[in-house]
């Protein structure tokens, strides 16, 4: 057994002239919950395509459980997947819809028939066997298309979206059950998904990609509070950007000017300060929670601001903060109760404060 | 009770709505109809008309083998010429369904430029090809024969001496039941392509990368997961090309020669050359009844 349940060298995908995945190094542990995220047309369907052999890479290569794939068939790839559209047998029933594989690989019937059923009660579908797919809700069909992939126990389980066409609340438990089931089962599942707060709840580990590169890959915490660039802070959250000029460079933190007025000090060891360097431009990141709202100066680094607009969203508020003249932060302040938090009005003047290590500086 | 007379309403618009139709459809086809089944029990007249004799004397001439034989023939054309436009059709129609959105038309329309000409002339266009002194031929015991005679003399070995008495003479196509088999699926192939395009077409194809991923190779994911899912359009195909095929009197015709005849052919000998009313409509009835039968059965196939 390998370390790796997949591994991807330096793989790229061409389509005409159109590059859908560009160079992309992965390698996906044994039993993790790894996600593949980033806005549609990056590339991450084409990226686990690859890995179920529905499209062969133009360059690189793909290994399973320390296999090199090269030009294997999909049918011969010990990878099942869940379809975005299910793609259930309409003409068939659930149970020889999850039974397809089973018979495939030629199980004998009486096993067959009895991993099917423990499948369905599994996916918590018992007795749906002589049901067909048109029947079932939507839901009911997503844990079907999960049952017939997870009957032939795959070495990895590749999911495209799979909760993408199920209501919010649905899909909510079906984040939880899919990751309560994973750790059960013990499969490596890869997860694809454009839905940032799902890959946060759900992964282990998650690969951000854009226009087929893949930008970061680390734990959510990783990917949230230190992201590599400015697309994966932008993507991840809804990340405040500040520009400006660094204007000095002390030991361990920098002095950043933005819109000449307004000084603010990020802490970063020389040697990573982004290229453009010494009094180059560059983008100062702060999450909104990361910053708290005071009526008086905590300290002499706080920040003033005017209020512009709050808007009370049931467990946070969130307040549009104006600092110079072109720039506006966004605040959330979690309402932890009556009298535990200040609440601010439009027009108050007040003034910003976060922990020095919360200012990230980014490449612009 | 109240809504009795807006229902009633509603049934009268829409009988106004389908009168043309209906008026067409009764008085050309279904009066017809039931005047034909009429006349199949009665009795021919000495001088031709119809002697309003009740008797089943029509149908149980039609259990005569010379009969039975002919409509044996006709089964195993019609059968023949069905399976051959599957065989053939099928493919075609997946290989334009699964072209390019932009070339899916003008392929289907190069499929029906042939169409275009009359069925006639297109019949007898076979006729030039398949005949003693046709296309085929014409190559066979020419140019063929004349180059295994120069081979032959080039290079004497024994296996060219049957080669040359075949090719002696020119091959027994016209009037033979093929002959009309080619005619017939020449005829019907698009009425095969057409339902079973749209089949195929409508087809989700993310359900053979389903089979696929689920271990079925090529074949299996063609024989469990298409196949089935088009088969209404190859049940429709088969009975749109079986059916005329079953009745098929020009082709037959003239294809045919004198020798092969299929039942459409009978038919139409007892209406104007035997006129023997009776016997011609018997015959159409059985014809019908055998048809309704493969109606049924593509009912059959549809729902499930």
């Amino acid at each position: 057994m390998s370390e790796y349940a997949v591994e991807l060298k330096e793989v790229s995908k061409h389509f005409g002239p159109v590059v859908a995945v560009d160079d992309v190094s992965l390698s996906i542990r044994d039993g993790e919950f790894f996600s593949l995220l980033g806005p549609s047309g990056c590339g991450k369907t084409t990226t686990l395509r690859l890995i179920a052999g529905f499209e062969l890479p133009t360059e690189g290569d793909v290994y399973i459980d320390g296999h090199l794939q090269g030009e294997t068939p999909p049918y011969r790839r010990p990878v099942n997947t869940v379809f975005q559209s299910y793609a259930l047998f309409p003409h068939m029933t659930v149970f020889q819809n999850v039974a397809f594989g089973l018979e495939m690989q030629k199980v004998a019937k009486e096993e067959i028939r009895q991993r099917v059923l423990e499948a369905l009660e599994m996916v918590q579908l018992p007795g749906m066997e002589n049901r067909k797919p048109a029947q079932l809700s939507g839901g009911q069909q997503q844990r079907i298309a999960l049952a017939r992939a997870l009957v032939n126990r795959p070495k990895v389980l590749l999911l495209d979206e799979p909760l993408g066409a199920l209501d919010l609340k649905l899909r909510k438990a079906m984040q939880l059950e899919l990751k309560a089931l994973q750790h059960r089962v013990g499969i490596t599942f890869i997860y694809v998904t454009h839905d940032q707060e799902e890959a946060l709840t759900m992964s282990d580990r998650i690969a951000v990609m854009n226009r087929g590169r893949v930008l970061q890959t680390g734990t959510p915490e990783e990917i949230y509070e230190q992201p590599a660039d400015r697309f994966v802070a932008d993507f991840i959250g809804e990340t405040n950007f500040l520009e400006g000029q660094v204007e000095e460079m002390r030991a361990g933190e920098v002095e950043v000017v933005v819109d000449g007025v307004l000084t603010l000090y990020v802490p970063t060891p020389p040697q990573s300060l982004p290229s453009g360097g010494e009094r180059g431009g560059v983008t100062v990141a702060i999450l909104p929670e990361k910053i708290s709202l005071h009526a008086a100066p905590p300290d002499q680094r706080a920040v003033p601001g005017l209020v512009q607009e709050v808007v009370y969203t049931g467990t946070d508020t969130r307040y549009l903060v104006q600092l110079t003249e072109k720039t506006m932060v966004t605040v959330r302040q979690q309402n932890i109760g009556i009298g535990a938090t200040m609440v601010f009005a439009v027009g108050a003047k007040v003034y910003l404060h976060w922990q020095p290590g919360y200012a990230r500086l980014l490449p612009m | 009770m109240a809504a009795q007379p807006r229902s009633r309403r509603e049934t009268w618009r829409i009988l106004f709505l389908v009168s043309p139709s209906l008026v067409w459809l009764v008085v050309f086809f279904l009066i017809p109809l039931i005047l034909v089944f009429a006349i199949s029990f009665g009795q021919r007249g000495t001088y031709g008309g119809v002697k309003w004799v009740l008797n089943l004397g029509s149908y149980t001439r039609f259990f005569d083998p010379l009969y039975l034989r002919i409509f044996g023939r006709t089964l195993y054309i019609a059968g023949a010429t069905t399976l051959i436009c599957l065989l053939t059709g099928y493919p075609l129609a997946y290989f334009i369904a699964t072209r390019p959105p932009q070339w899916r038309n003008p392929l289907l329309l190069l499929l029906m430029i042939p169409f275009w000409t009359n069925f006639l002339v297109r019949t007898y266009a076979w006729i030039l090809i398949l005949r003693d002194q046709g296309l085929i031929n014409t190559f066979w015991t020419g140019s063929l024969h004349a180059g295994l005679q120069q081979l032959s003399s080039l290079v004497p070995l024994p296996i060219w001496e049957p080669l040359l008495r075949g090719t002696a003479h020119p091959l027994a196509l016209f009037g033979t039941d093929l002959a009309i088999i080619v005619g017939l699926v020449y005829g019907w192939l698009p009425d095969m392509v057409l339902p079973c395009y749209a089949a195929i077409e409508r087809f989700d194809f993310s359900l053979v990368e389903a089979a696929q991923d689920l271990y079925a190779n090529r074949l299996k994911s063609f024989l469990r997961v298409i196949l089935p899912l088009t088969m209404p359009g190859i049940a429709a195909g088969s009975v749109l090309v079986f059916i005329p095929s079953l009745g098929a009197y020009i082709t037959p015709d003239l294809l045919g020669g004198a020798k092969t005849t299929m039942i459409g052919n009978v038919i139409y000998s007892q209406f104007m050359a035997a006129r023997d009313y009776p016997f011609g409509s018997a015959i159409s009835f059985v014809l019908m009844a055998v048809m309704l039968v493969g109606t049924l059965i593509y009912f059959r196939m549809g729902t499930k």
